[in-house]
């Protein structure tokens, strides 16, 4: 658990010093880059710079809006996925890489890494704020006792499956 | 305290727990009837395992019981597909077996003996009352009225498209695997309309127990990715829908994968890529939904065409790039004949040649379901009407299951659940609309119209109001009622009279009919297989046509060279080569393969037609398929085309040795020249066929069943042919002496 607290740790300390930056990038941005832009790629199409602008815009957008909105709770949950698709890449790339000969560790250890990250971000969706009205049935305790549940029946599975 | 009673007595028939109570009188009753219409086979004939497969079943759910289960996961069986073996334990759906040996264990433990074979024969009947309560839970799902759960329950405890394949006796796959597919239908409309883990993973845990039992479960496997996406295309992707779908397919992936049969099926054929994609396909929208919120919709445009369009485009290129090379298998060739019914035909004729995966003839939809299948488009037409998640559901599981049930007979059995549900929706509709004996006098409905009908009234000019709309005359009601009620008896009737004549036969022991009306029981079945326990060594192998494998070792306890588990074509396009071929090609055959007795089923005596001759041409086309040059159907048929048997069948027919061994002797049963196959109806040839490799060592009473046995070679190193003549008294080199001098006379 260490590890990933760490990790979140660094994240919450960089959103910080963005957070702070980032409204008035947001607001100043637009008209200050794009001469900075075009020059540089002076070769390029002007609609490729143009996409290219707004996808740096889409990204900071979706950055700030996840710094300022989500709760520092949330934020453990989405480091745990962050290090559960850093692990199954991991395997994947083993994978290829090594071949996948004892298939079945293989596929196990996949299942497992993939299952827990959709039960992870089951869990987030269920105990978000904004998403309450969607489950009416399903209190953030009852979301999280059913978190608990799956993740046994899923490691069950895969334990028995590792050969 | 005398007033308490009292007022409980008064409040009976309103209160909820009286409702609740009642419903569980009706479901048990239901079930009652559902075991009880199921057991005519029991009655009719005696507690026996019926068929084919269920023999191999039973033999299998006895080998779980004796040995244990870790044996029987391990299980390598000897005894079956002589010399090759069979890897049982790892090439069957566990769950039946299983789950009988629960339930047998559970009762040892109750001190109740039970003998293994009366749980399998009521395996099934038992399960069919879980069916029904299934049902009733799938359908009050779908709509607030209770009685539609309850009627439901009763279809689908009753109609014979269910029935067909779950009467007392049958011990088959699916005896349990409909109620495991209703059961796991209902989990996971409960996880989608909830949005809830738990559910989904109930629902996971089902769809696994429903692998490990048929393997039909592919159905589920492509109807709930099919749902989702129907649901995701009409814009109705939530986030429930995304909690329900990956959480039943994660776990259930995995769940389904424990099975040795199924093993990385999942990952590998692409019978299973659509639950993938869709999984894979919910990862990027619930991604999309997360940076909707977070932009605004004009970014989110570009973003998504430019992120969605990539995505798909990779993920096409990349399936491809892998069916291409090999990593993911292509659909297999039960699944292509699930699109064009000819290529079975064509290609696999091991396949085509299994009568329940023929096309479904037209009458069968009403023989099986009667009236469910005209309200089953109203019900259809209900759900469209309201239209929320589940009803989509039922949607497409109408559309799905109806093109199936039309392609294979077998199939009839998933669609039969959501006609029932569907049909159940539809008769309660109109029962509530009839049934209701109040008649709303013009007044109330007007004050129920709100304001305008309040001005109506300030007004006082009735004409002004709203006209009362529907059918409230008392007569008009009870018409409708009525008129309902009778097709509902007349339900229950057909139900009745279909299982108690078409599906009740255990088919291993025939019953006919006397002149006078009494019941006359054909057991050449078991005679024969008695005898081959009875009176042959242990160890004897068994050739006969692949239908029959199971029930010689279930019933016999003889190993055997083919069975109905038909995992290996070419070992059975040998015995199908053996049995139409010459006797002199068919010996080394039987030889090579250490056959000592050889096993037919003859019906011309009798007029039976599920015998070896009328089954013969599937024998001759799977032959042909491996050795197109030795065998050919062609030659089989006369130059006018016709499939004989008289004295006009070709040369190739008379020689092979299933026409040998099935007219054998048969002459002698009639006075000369009138010897006759009653069904077939062809006058035989005066002189019957020689046998000259094979020596008759048993015929049952009605000549239903034939063993001959395999001569050995011959003492004297003669051939069997020339052996043969020899003892009929032919000395053949004198015949060819004689014709020399004759000829020499008439010069």
């Amino acid at each position: 658990m260490a590890p990933k607290q760490r990790n979140a740790a660094a994240h919450s300390s960089t959103t910080t010093s963005s957070i702070a930056a980032a409204p008035s990038a947001a607001a100043t941005a637009p008209p200050s880059s794009a001469p900075v832009a075009v020059p540089k790629s002076a070769i390029a199409k002007t609609t490729h710079a143009g996409s290219t602008q707004s996808w740096d815009k889409i990204v900071s957008n979706v950055l700030t809006h996840y710094l300022d909105t989500t709760p520092q709770r949330t934020k453990l949950l989405d480091a745990f996925m962050a290090f559960l698709v850093a692990v199954g890449a991991l395997q994947f790339l083993y994978c290829i890489l090594a071949g996948n000969y004892p298939f079945n560790a293989f596929l196990s250890g996949f299942a497992a890494t993939v299952g827990q990250f959709v039960l992870t971000a089951s869990l987030r969706i269920q105990t978000t704020e904004a998403n309450k009205g969607d489950f009416p049935s399903v209190s953030p305790e009852r979301a999280f006792a059913d978190y608990v549940v799956c993740s046994l029946i899923l490691h069950f599975f895969c334990v028995n499956f590792i050969n | 305290m005398s007033a308490e009673p009292l007022q409980g007595l008064a409040s009976v028939g309103k209160g909820q727990s009286t409702r609740g109570l009642l419903r569980v009188i009706i479901l048990a009753l239901i079930a009652g009837a559902a075991i009880s219409s199921r057991l005519f086979s029991v009655i009719r004939f005696e507690s026996i395992i019926h068929e084919f497969d269920p023999w191999f079943n039973f033999r299998a759910t006895k080998y779980l019981v004796a040995n244990g289960f870790y044996n029987f996961w391990d299980w390598f069986d000897d005894r079956t597909w002589h010399p090759l073996g069979r890897v049982t334990g790892g090439t069957l759906y566990p769950g039946l077996m299983v789950t009988s040996g629960v339930i047998y264990h559970a009762l040892r433990a109750l001190t109740i003996p039970v003998d293994i074979r009366n749980i399998c024969v009521l395996l099934a009947p038992a399960f069919s009352g879980l069916t029904a309560w299934a049902a009733y839970l799938l359908t009050n799902e779908m709509t607030p009225s209770s009685s539609a759960g309850l009627l439901a329950a009763l279809f689908m405890g009753i109609a014979p498209g269910y029935i067909s394949r779950s009467v007392a006796g049958s011990y088959d796959n699916e005896a349990i695997a409909i109620f495991l597919l209703v059961f796991t239908f209902y989990l996971w409309i409960k996880a989608l309309k909830q949005g809830s883990m738990l559910w989904g993973a109930l629902c996971a845990l089902f769809y696994g127990y429903m692998v490990a039992s048929w393997g039909g479960y592919a159905f589920i496997t492509c109807l709930l990715p099919l749902h989702a996406f129907v649901l995701i295309c009409m814009g109705r992707y939530s986030t429930r829908l995304y909690v329900a779908y990956t959480t039943w397919y994660a776990l259930g992936t995995l769940a389904s994968m424990q099975i040795p049969f199924v093993g990385f099926l999942p990952v590998k054929t692409s019978e299973h890529m659509p639950a993938l994609g869709i999984f894979g396909f919910l990862q990027l929208l619930a991604f999309l939904d997360y940076v909707r919120s977070a932009i605004p919709s004009r970014q989110f445009q570009t973003f998504l065409w430019l992120f969605a369009g990539g995505t798909f485009g990779l993920g096409l290129l990349g399936l491809v790039i892998a069916t291409s090379a090999g990593f993911i298998a292509p659909w297999s060739g039960r699944f292509y004949s699930l699109w064009d019914t000819g290529y079975a035909k064509i290609h696999i004729p091991i396949i085509a040649s299994v009568s329940e995966h023929q096309p479904t003839a037209w009458p069968a939809f009403f023989f099986d379901l009667n009236m469910l299948i005209w309200l089953f488009p109203v019900g259809v037409y209900l759900c469209f009407q309201q239209l929320a998640d589940e009803h989509v559901f039922i949607v497409v599981y109408a559309l799905f299951g109806s093109y199936f049930a039309g392609v294979m007979v077998r199939l009839m059995l998933t669609l039969t659940p959501v006609v029932c549900v569907a049909a159940a929706m539809a008769v309660s509709a109109l029962l509530d609309t009839y049934l209701s004996a109040k008649s709303p006098k013009p007044q109330e409905t007007q004050a129920a119209d709100g304001s305008e009908g309040k001005k109506a009234v300030k007004s006082g000019l009735r004409s002004t109001g709203k006209p009362v709309v529907g059918v409230y005359g008392l007569w008009g009601k009870s018409m409708m009622v009525s008129a309902l009620a009778v097709y509902l008896l007349v339900f229950v009737l057909h139900c009745t009279w279909v299982t108690s004549n078409a599906y009740s036969s255990p088919s291993v022991v025939l019953a006919s009919r006397l002149p006078d009306g009494s019941q006359h029981i054909i057991d050449d079945y078991r005679e024969a297989y008695q005898w081959l326990r009875q009176n042959t060594h242990e160890d004897a192998k068994i050739m006969s046509w692949w239908d029959y494998g199971y029930q010689i070792g279930g019933m016999a306890d003889r190993p055997t060279l083919v069975d109905n588990n038909t995992w290996n074509n070419t070992h059975i396009a040998t015995v199908g080569k053996a049995m139409s071929s010459r006797e002199e090609v068919s010996y080394p055959i039987m030889r090579q393969h250490e056959v000592d007795y050889v096993l037919v089923v003859f019906g011309g005596l009798l007029g039976y037609s599920g015998d070896d001759i009328n089954k013969f041409l599937w024998m001759v086309r799977i032959a042909e398929g491996i050795w197109p040059d030795e065998v050919s159907e062609r030659a089989f048929f006369t130059p006018r085309g016709e499939y004989r048997v008289d004295g006009e069948a070709t040369e190739t027919m008379k020689n092979s040795l299933m026409y040998k061994m099935s007219y054998y002797n048969y002459n002698n049963l009639f006075p000369p020249g009138q010897a006759v196959d009653r069904m077939r109806g062809a006058r035989l040839p005066e002189v019957g066929p020689n046998l000259n490799t094979l020596e008759e060592a048993f015929t049952s009473e009605n000549w239903i069943i034939r063993i001959y046995k395999v001569k050995d070679l011959d003492n004297l190193g003669r051939d069997h042919a020339s052996a043969a003549a020899f003892d009929r008294g032919h000395k053949k080199k004198k015949v060819t002496k004689r014709k020399g001098p004759r000829v020499l006379r008439v010069d």
